[in-house]
């Protein structure tokens, strides 16, 4: 955890300022407890891309605790909410284990088009390397041009196996030999790319299925880990996406990336309290070390400090 | 999760059909379904909110209170409305008149820049244009090899040195200079429009190769943030259009509103999937009537007309009024659909239906084992299909590759659609109730 508090908000100063800012002003002096006042937190929280429903919760809850006590300063409900958000994340299961508990350990990579899943797999598969693992990348991303050539690049870089196949051949073949190379080769971590589809295609929806019952087949309890990689600019899609894909192959943890951005990234609270899937890691910059484990708790207290 | 901001609007509507007046309150009422709903669809909270004091102006006055049906009334004023925040009318990219013209693309990382520039190059070149796509993107791994692969496929040359970006793109018009080439399509990296430094490296980019058009290429899944960066890539660079990718999803696309609201700027081009092919013309009608549930009739026929032969399409109507439509027709057809996209894309744009097959799998597969089956028919077979029997079958089956029963139900199927129109031929459109059709 060294370095991840101060990393953490560089990469979110941008997204602290303006949503301080917005409910410092809000609330200063001796806010009144009315409509208004409730109606214009409300909207700073959808502006976080929180939704509807998840600032309607969080304000119902600030609504009630504001009837309890009369009196109250602009920071008290500034913690209030941080709290209820805290709640809100730490609720359901816990985040992606890290650690190597069985070898190979297999990562599924799942995500609608252009959210960063390869970028962020060459920062994991360098976040294992440094703790010592040796680690292989799968690029089962056989449709989009080039994607194998821009894993490789990551592999290069991170000194990870690359098992790829042709252009357009059938990505649960390559995530099955993957697999079994690893095996073979004694690799501790499995890293599966796959291609970016939308989560409303059906068929590409079945064809991840299947390279998820082909990852399963090489290694019985395989993947261990399915992650949605979301970016943070995403809207109330999020869910929907988060959904479809948690159905078609069973979520285990969120990555949520281009949190350097001035994008929140609200929609994971949502997700968080629907589906119970926690956020992993988040990613906050192009370069191999713009990674970092997620935590609830710092995220909120970073967001607000 | 949500209901479709069509469905929710129905949802309002229909209880302001069952009155014959509207009071002020279920106005008020209807409008802020309205803008939940705009919330919902990632419309930037302070533009549903502007939106939505616009419509409820205009709902309160005389016009409504004393109208026939003002829920239909209601639709027109929100659709109208939506029409005019969506830019009113569809426009074309800009050539240069004198010289070549350069499109410049920009964008956030991901958001579909380097799809679309391959995207424009075909259309350009399909209208008769001799493009280039210049690879400036010296950041992402593979970018590159991406453009180039991609240009390859679609026979359009590709530029790029290992230069640096600005450098690249001054090269890349150098190039096409000698090289009679009329079009330039500049590809740069994707970038935050908060880092300095990039979006410097964007402004020296315009600067040395004076863009005809720089293009904001936009993801449609984009939340609240949409705002903040379409605004600051128009500040900085002066944007001249739009185009919203990945519109083929289940996003409802409410950023477009947020964007054009912001840049004051048209979205000219939807992206609808990941082939070069899947590019739209924006028609800001059509937007508002998907958004509205109302359905995209416009396109469909555009889109039939494109892939249906008219010749061809007026033998096949005096074979239908004769019954003698046969295997042979049939695959034709087949073929003609397929050239209009994924079943998928058809069914959504039809009014109506998209909504009451929303998330039910469609097979494109279904249409490859019927032109398989067809395929493995003798051109007799096809011509007459009451030769076909046991035997021929089995043979049909086996060659390709599916089970007699497939065989039987298509052949069955295909027999109900000759009677079907054999009847419609006697009896006038009504018949056409129950027609099937054989998948």
């Amino acid at each position: 955890m060294r370095g991840f508090f101060k990393k953490l908000r560089n990469g979110l100063q941008k997204t602290r300022e303006q949503l301080v800012g917005q409910i410092s002003e809000v609330v200063t002096g001796t806010p009144q407890f009315d409509d208004e006042l409730f109606e214009e937190i409300e909207e700073v929280l959808i502006a976080s891309d929180c939704g509807l429903e998840t600032a309607a919760h969080l304000t119902g809850r600030l609504r009630e605790v504001c009837e309890e006590r009369k009196t109250m300063k602009a920071t008290e409900v500034v913690e209030i909410i941080k709290e209820q958000m805290i709640v809100m994340l730490n609720g359901g299961s816990a985040p992606v284990d890290a650690v190597i508990d069985v070898t190979p350990k297999v990562y599924l990579f799942v995500g609608v088009n252009g959210t960063g899943k390869t970028t962020s797999i060459g920062k994991i598969g360098e976040h294992f390397r440094s703790a010592g693992k040796s680690v292989l990348f799968a690029a089962c991303d056989t449709f989009r041009a080039a994607a194998r050539e821009q894993l490789q690049i990551w592999a290069d870089r991170s000194g990870a196996d690359l098992v790829s196949g042709d252009d357009g051949s059938d990505p649960a073949a390559v995530a099955f030999d993957a697999v079994n190379a690893a095996k073979a080769r004694g690799r501790d971590v499995v890293l599966i790319d796959t291609a970016g589809r939308l989560h409303t295609k059906h068929n590409l929806m079945e064809e991840l299925k299947k390279i998820s019952r082909a990852v399963d087949k090489a290694l019985p309890g395989a993947p261990h880990e399915t992650l949605l990689v979301l970016d943070a600019t995403t809207g109330q899609n999020g869910v929907s996406q988060a959904e479809s894909f948690g159905d078609a192959v069973g979520l285990t943890g969120l990555i949520l990336t281009k949190l350097d951005g001035t994008a929140k990234g609200g929609i994971i609270l949502g997700i968080r309290q629907r589906f119970g899937v926690p956020v992993s890691w988040i990613g906050v910059g192009e370069k191999i070390d713009d990674l970092e484990t997620f935590d609830s708790r710092e995220f909120i207290e970073a967001l607000f400090a | 999760m949500f209901d479709s901001l069509g469905d929710r609007l129905d949802g309002v509507f229909k209880s302001l059909r069952g009155q014959g007046r509207l009071s002020e309150e279920n106005i008020k009422d209807a409008l802020k379904e309205v803008r939940r709903a705009f919330l919902e669809a990632d419309v930037n909270y302070k533009v549903a909110k502007k939106f939505v004091a616009g419509v409820t102006e205009e709902s309160l006055g005389e016009k409504v209170l004393t109208s026939v049906t003002p829920g239909q009334l209601i639709i027109k004023i929100v659709h109208d409305k939506l029409v005019e925040l969506l830019g009113g009318q569809s426009r074309e990219l800009a050539y240069n008149p004198r010289g070549i013209t350069v499109w410049m693309m920009v964008g956030l990382q991901g958001s579909g820049k380097t799809t679309g520039c391959a995207k424009l190059g075909l259309r350009a070149k399909r209208a008769g244009r001799k493009p280039l796509l210049v690879a400036a993107d010296i950041y992402r791994p593979a970018a590159k090899d991406q453009l180039r692969v991609l240009g390859k496929a679609l026979d359009i040359p590709v530029f790029t040195t290992d230069d640096d970006a600005v450098r690249i793109a001054g090269q890349g018009l150098a190039y096409a200079k000698e090289n009679e080439i009329d079009l330039v399509i500049l590809d740069t990296a994707g970038r935050l429009h908060i880092d300095e430094e990039l979006m410097g490296e964007l402004q020296q980019m315009k600067k040395a190769v004076r863009p005809t058009e720089i293009m904001f290429v936009a993801d449609a899944m984009t939340g609240q943030d949409a705002v903040k960066s379409a605004d600051a890539f128009h500040q900085a660079l002066g944007i001249d259009g739009v185009m919203l990718t990945k519109i083929d999803g289940d996003a409802r696309g409410g950023a477009a509103l947020s964007i054009l609201e912001v840049t004051g700027r048209p979205i000219k081009f939807l992206g609808i999937g990941e082939k070069p092919a899947d590019l739209e013309v924006f028609h800001p009608s059509r937007l508002a009537s998907r958004i509205l549930g109302m359905g995209d009739v416009v396109t469909l026929v555009e889109k039939a007309q494109a892939a249906v032969d008219t010749k061809k399409a007026i033998e096949l109507e005096k074979k239908l009024r004769k019954a003698q439509f046969t295997f042979e027709d049939f695959y034709d057809q087949l073929q003609q659909v397929k050239q209009m996209g994924s079943l998928e894309s058809i069914i959504s744009m039809i009014p109506g239906v998209g909504k009451a097959l929303k998330g039910l799998p469609i097979d494109d597969h279904a249409l490859v084992r019927i032109e398989a089956m067809i395929q493995s028919m003798t051109l007799q077979e096809r011509r007459t299909p009451s030769i076909i029997s046991g035997s021929r079958r089995a043979r049909i089956a086996k060659g390709s590759g599916n089970s007699i029963q497939d065989v039987n139900k298509l052949i069955k199927q295909f027999g109900d659609m000759q009677k079907m129109m054999k009847k419609l031929g006697k009896m006038g459109p009504k018949a056409l109730s129950g027609f099937k059709f054989p998948m």
